[in-house]
């Protein structure tokens, strides 16, 4: 594939990222988030957060099945924008939730178990954004590279428990999310067993005739 | 030679044009995908239907005003919520789990020859027509703070009155001590029963003491209208210092009972809505704060008030209580 094919792939994922945060900044500045702005803005970020990092993991299985090497291209922005997300939902919390109350907010993270769990899908998200150069990849070594960014599995099943623990009755949406992760998860598994063996190693080299 | 090679150079493309044609195609996609990305999160989230349904106000005739006396509580003098707001963001479960998604799935529901039995221990059970109930009092407007246990609130202008006038005419014998609510079960009618969401009918509780508090409503109006469906018609409870989940809506059922009487929240998670929820700002949710709420229609949140603000009218019914354990 040519390199201005690939910028095209990459901007094609940056600016439909890019989309929803556009609508939602819209919909804000015509009063058309609803009767509760405040709780639409930081379920919609946080919704935009699981969907992107599901889709960044997507990106592997979906390759590996159809072939399309080119897929390969969107999983950084994808992933970027995953993190993107999740850092605007934390600011939602903060400012809207918490009215920038810095004690209130800590307070709040230590001691609710979703919030706890939530924290750390954020957090693992940190060295993961951090990482995400080329330069870093080449600097990690893809080994350790890839070691590190399976960390993702855990950041979407945080953020999935998350997600379904502060729901009070109607699970269906949280369970969504986990059935995608858990076929994504599942893939990855069946590849893990089929995976060839390697031929075993000769225990005792056979001793030649004398 | 000279000839061919003419011909042959006007068959290339002027790279100029083909390079334009790729970027004519390449925006053509990213268009696209912008308009498909755009149209799939509409799809997926929609906060705006609450312009589609235009409440239906069917007049309610001679509400009289609280006394205004707001010692009572019966008047709360605080901005009250949009009409708006207040028919196009609630809990009904019978209808939707979606707050926003309540008042057009209840936009059709029918309460022609709507009944109300009145049972249990008195002395004079009876199946009201609801005309017959409604003519017990003239509905009097009762401005009162609602809190969510979820964390959001309202003030509502709402009409009706004292459940204390109906429990009057039934007369209660010295054996009830609680008063059980339920409501309707017609999942024709309310499609959420479909789901098994929650354990249907809705069943809802007071003490007897509380049920026979002034505050205490039988609600069938707000905003000097009678009840849209999303919230409750035709008659539902009030109960202003209480989490907004033991005002049990569309009542068919109030029975006077001896014991406790089980509650639709209180049985699907016991740990988390008991069976007094009043609103108190000192006991959290297992897994939320109740110390502050966000006012619907205000920026920032607002600290939540012990018992909801209505203290000094109820406080004595809990005196020597744990609240922390009768939560």
């Amino acid at each position: 594939m040519k390199e201005g094919d690939i910028r095209f792939l990459k901007l094609l994922i940056l600016v439909n990222g890019a989309v929803p945060l556009a609508l939602l900044m819209w919909d804000q500045a015509h009063r058309r988030l609803g009767a509760n702005p405040q709780n639409f803005l930081i379920l919609t970020t946080g919704m935009m957060t699981l969907i992107f990092l599901m889709l960044t993991m997507a990106v592997t299985p979906l390759r590996k099945i159809t072939g399309w090497n080119w897929l390969i291209h969107f999983r950084r922005m994808l992933g970027l924008y995953a993190f993107f997300y999740g850092c605007l939902h934390f600011l939602c919390f903060f400012s809207l939730d918490r009215g920038f109350n810095i004690s209130s907010t800590l307070t709040e993270m230590v001691k609710r178990k979703y919030l706890i769990i939530g924290s750390a899908a954020l957090l693992i998200m940190v060295p993961l954004a951090f990482t995400s150069t080329n330069a870093m990849i080449k600097w990690m070594g893809g080994k350790r590279w890839r070691a590190l960014h399976r960390l993702a599995y855990v950041a979407a099943i945080c953020g999935a428990i998350h997600y379904y623990m502060q729901v009070k009755a109607d699970v269906r949406q949280p369970l969504v999310f986990a059935a995608v992760l858990a076929v994504l998860l599942g893939w990855r598994l069946v590849v893990y067993w089929q995976r060839p063996k390697p031929a075993p190693l000769p225990t005792a080299k056979p001793k030649p005739e004398a | 030679m000279k000839e061919t090679d003419k011909i042959s150079a006007s068959e290339i493309t002027d790279p100029a044009v083909y390079f334009n044609r790729r970027n004519f195609i390449r925006t053509g996609i990213l268009a696209a995908s912008v308009v498909a990305t755009g149209l799939a999160y509409r799809q997926l989230n929609h906060p705006a239907a609450a312009k589609i349904n235009p409440v239906k106000t069917v007049s309610l005739a001679g509400v009289v005003s609280a006394p205004t006396n707001s010692a009572g509580g019966f008047s709360v003098a605080e901005p009250q919520t949009s009409l708006e707001n207040i028919t196009h963001y609630n809990n009904f479960y019978e209808f939707s789990t979606d707050k926003e998604g309540v008042a057009a799935a209840a936009a059709n529901f029918e309460t022609k020859g709507w009944q109300v039995s009145v049972e249990g221990l008195v002395r004079k059970p009876k199946i009201f027509d609801l005309d017959d109930l409604l003519k017990i009092s003239s509905p009097e407007e009762r401005i009162y703070r609602m809190r969510c246990v979820e964390g959001w609130s309202m003030v509502i202008p709402w009409a009706g009155f004292s459940l204390s006038k109906l429990l009057a005419v039934v007369e209660p014998t010295n054996d009830a001590k609680y008063v059980a609510f339920e409501t309707l079960l017609d999942p024709k009618r309310m499609p959420g029963q479909n789901s098994s969401v929650l354990k249907w009918p809705y069943v809802e509780g007071l003490r007897m003491d509380e049920a026979m508090h002034p505050l205490t409503l039988l609600a069938s109006g707000i905003y000097g209208n009678a009840l849209p469906p999303q919230d409750g018609a035709p008659i539902r409870l009030v109960t202003p210092w209480k989490y907004g989940f033991k005002g049990i809506k569309s009542i068919v059922k109030i029975k006077l009972v001896a014991a406790q009487p089980r509650t639709t929240w209180g049985e699907y998670a016991p740990g988390e809505y008991g069976f007094y929820a009043n609103v108190n700002p000192t006991v959290d949710h297992p897994r939320w704060s109740q110390a502050t709420e966000q006012r619907i229609g205000e920026p920032g949140r607002r600290p939540t008030l012990m018992f909801n603000g209505y203290e000094e009218q109820v406080g004595h019914l809990y005196a020597g209580m744990d609240l922390r354990n009768n939560f």
